[in-house]
């Protein structure tokens, strides 16, 4: 029990650390928008792939019954890409197997998170998720170049 | 001496209970077994099998129906046999009639086709209001048994000025009194889902109906899993004749459960927007908490084992562990549950890491961990504990119980043939509550199809298991040939009742106290997305 409870101490101690020294924090999207207004409000208007000045990317996304806009893109490798997802219509997931990119899209939000792709290959992005009957027919493609 | 035929009249609210959770756990059992060989592509579903209405039916009916009817007739039976007295049972049957009402109207919507939205019900899906309330009856129905309960706590109080309240019943009751607070929580989510089903409100706030839907759905694991310890503590010893280890250590990890079990509900959001990370770091470090009462039990449970061996003069580990009866059905089901629980909790860390947690989340491997936590200490441990009860109930012997040991046996191979395979394909991204994950032969979704099979293996293996529980459950019911004493005896403490502190035993301040802690806790998040409520959303039905 002595042994148990230490544990608990040492991995909380862990995950704090990683959280302060490594910026390991799970996506916390405090954005709003408003989910009937998506094709009016820039930037999920032109949902896609930004890049930035710096180098990295801004990739917007919205996720529907049944699909992802965008449904591919592609970027180089060693990117590193900063993910916005909302949901036009119920909830949705966002998850890239393979990657830590793990999220929820919620209608009236916008979640974020970011992701270096150190290697190439095509990436499943999917929906994970319950939205419906399509539902296991709705993903994407993320080609890493 | 209480009349037989009062024993007997109590038997049959008990009766009824029990075999409403069996009958909920045969019929989970055909649509999980679907649901494996569906998704591992083994099977070529018909057009009328629709995937996601099955696994709907499936999780209301483990998750919600089994576990309930089986901890209310489990707690009214303990609390019946250890307060023995003349007594009306109105609420034991209003209690069940009503559960069974309100299970009646969600089945139906959800057979009917008007409430696929899996049993977390996750808004702006738009069921069918006549789910939502039935679901809202099933709740209502255990405050009734709950009512019960207490009213059997207070009549000991009074007719037993200074004495403790006997251990099984003091357990049984903490468990309601943390139902009380952790069911709040859904019947104000159902406050808001079923006048927005109706159409009578223009939208729905989801975020709210989530954090509602968690501040419930954890604690709900825990009341299975006290469930589980009421056996664990209470009945197991008597199997290998030993002693609960301490009375006022069993009573202080009850307590802690009714305090700890709530302020948790956030690690299930960890991915979401509109929280921000210092919450979710908050609820990460109180999650590891509620582990604490369970590394408890984990030390009063080995205490108790090795007490027992002493007394028999044997010595050591494996010496304690062969002395257990492994061959009685009772204890093979919370043996082997305790094992899988190992496994379980391991997994549940994992889950509860904030850092961690975006690697598995709503993958399969989630699915495996609560496969091995809800379905394997807890209904391996109340099936065994259903061979001890059911010739308690009716009289007669348990028929077939070599069946009864196979059965045991083969879940704990299943489960972990079906959990370990979940886990790792969770690893590699396979996601849950998907009917089909081949995604066009997606390079990266080929990795996941052997332990799809694997799964559907082990599942198919748990399905003839529970197959077994209802032939020997029934089988008893129905022969009548040997008969068995009605008589139940709990596990005394090593340590006598009489030196537990006073201030264990008030279940209803520290139920207060439960509920003030859990305000506090969600006082942060909840306070946090009411000063910023973001834009109701309409809902819609997409299946």
């Amino acid at each position: 029990m002595t042994f148990g409870i230490t544990m608990l101490i040492v991995f909380l101690a862990a995950i704090g650390f990683a959280a302060v020294a490594d910026d390991i924090n799970p996506p916390s999207g405090l954005r709003q928008i408003d989910p009937s207004k998506i094709a009016q409000t820039p930037p999920f208007d032109r949902p896609g792939l930004r890049r930035l000045a710096d180098g990295s990317y801004e990739a917007y996304y919205v996720a529907q019954v049944f699909s992802f806009d965008p449904a591919s893109m592609t970027v180089p490798v060693g990117s590193k890409v900063t993910f916005y997802v909302t949901s036009r219509d119920v909830v949705h997931g966002f998850f890239i197997p393979g990657t830590a990119v793990n999220m929820m899209a919620i209608p009236g939000w916008v979640n974020t998170q970011t992701h270096v792709f150190t290697h190439p290959g095509t990436y499943l992005l999917i929906c994970h998720e319950y939205c419906g009957v399509g539902h296991q027919n709705m993903f994407g493609k993320i080609e890493v170049r | 001496m209480i009349a037989d035929r009062q024993l007997r009249a109590e038997n049959r609210v008990v009766i009824a209970h029990v075999y409403t959770a069996t009958a909920a756990i045969a019929l989970g059992a055909v649509f999980g077994a679907f649901q494996g060989f569906s998704r591992a592509g083994a099977l070529t579903a018909p057009a009328w099998f629709d995937y996601y209405r099955v696994l709907t039916m499936h999780g209301v009916l483990m998750a919600l129906v089994f576990t309930t009817f089986f901890i209310t007739g489990l707690s009214l039976f303990v609390t019946y046999r250890a307060i023995p007295r003349e007594r009306k049972l109105v609420a034991g049957w209003l209690g069940w009639w009503v559960m069974l009402a309100g299970t009646a109207m969600a089945a139906a919507e959800i057979l009917g086709g008007n409430a696929t939205v899996l049993y977390t019900f996750y808004a702006p899906l738009k069921a069918s209001p006549w789910f939502y309330i039935g679901a809202t009856i099933l709740v209502l129905g255990t405050w009734i048994v709950a009512f019960e309960l207490f009213e059997n706590v207070v009549y000991w109080r009074k007719t037993n000025p200074g004495k403790p309240i006997p251990l099984v019943v003091f357990c049984a009751a903490a468990t309601f009194v943390m139902w009380i607070v952790a069911t709040l929580g859904i019947v104000a989510e159902m406050a808001l889902l079923i006048p927005w089903a109706f159409g009578w409100t223009p939208g729905i706030n989801v975020m709210l109906t989530r954090m509602l839907f968690w501040y419930f759905g954890h604690p709900l694991v825990y009341f299975w899993i006290m469930g589980a310890y009421i056996i664990w503590y209470n009945i197991i010893p008597t199997r290998y004749g030993g002693n609960t280890f301490s009375d006022g250590l069993t009573r202080l990890t009850f307590i802690m459960l009714i305090l700890l079990s709530t302020p948790v509900g956030i690690h299930h959001e960890f991915t979401e927007p509109g929280i921000s990370s210092l919450w979710k770091m908050v609820f990460t470090v109180t999650t590891y908490g509620v582990a604490i009462p369970s590394f408890i039990t984990a030390f009063a449970i080995f205490a108790s084992f090795e007490l027992m061996a002493i007394k028999q003069g044997r010595k050591g580990f494996i010496a304690t562990v062969k002395a257990l009866p492994w061959n009685d059905p009772a204890f093979a089901g919370a043996g082997y549950g305790m094992l899988l629980f190992i496994l379980g909790g391991f997994g549940g860390l994992v889950n509860a890491s904030y850092g961690m947690d975006t690697l598995i989340h709503n993958t399969i491997w989630i699915v495996g961990h609560f496969h091995v936590t809800v379905g394997g200490p807890v209904a391996l441990t109340f099936v065994g504990a259903a061979y001890w009860m059911i010739p308690r109930l009716t009289g007669r012997a348990l028929w077939k119980p070599e069946w009864a040991l196979l059965q045991a046996r083969l879940w704990f191979l299943g489960m972990l043939i079906m959990s370990f395979s979940m886990h790792f394909a969770g690893l590699l991204g396979a996601p849950r509550r998907t009917a089909d994950v081949s995604y066009f032969g997606a390079a990266t979704a080929q990795a996941w199809q052997p332990y799809m099979l694997a799964a559907a293996a082990g599942g198919f293996i748990l399905f003839l298991s529970i197959l077994t529980f209802v032939a020997v459950a029934i089988g008893t019911l129905l022969q009548n040939r040997k008969t068995e004493p009605m008589q139940a005896t709990f596990a005394t403490p090593a340590t006598p009742s009489e030196s537990t502190p006073a201030a264990l035993q008030h279940l209803f301040r520290w139920g207060l106290l439960a509920f003030a802690l859990a305000v506090l806790a969600y006082a942060g998040p909840l306070g946090e997305l009411l000063r910023n409520p973001g834009y109701l959303v309409a809902g819609m039905r997409t299946w």
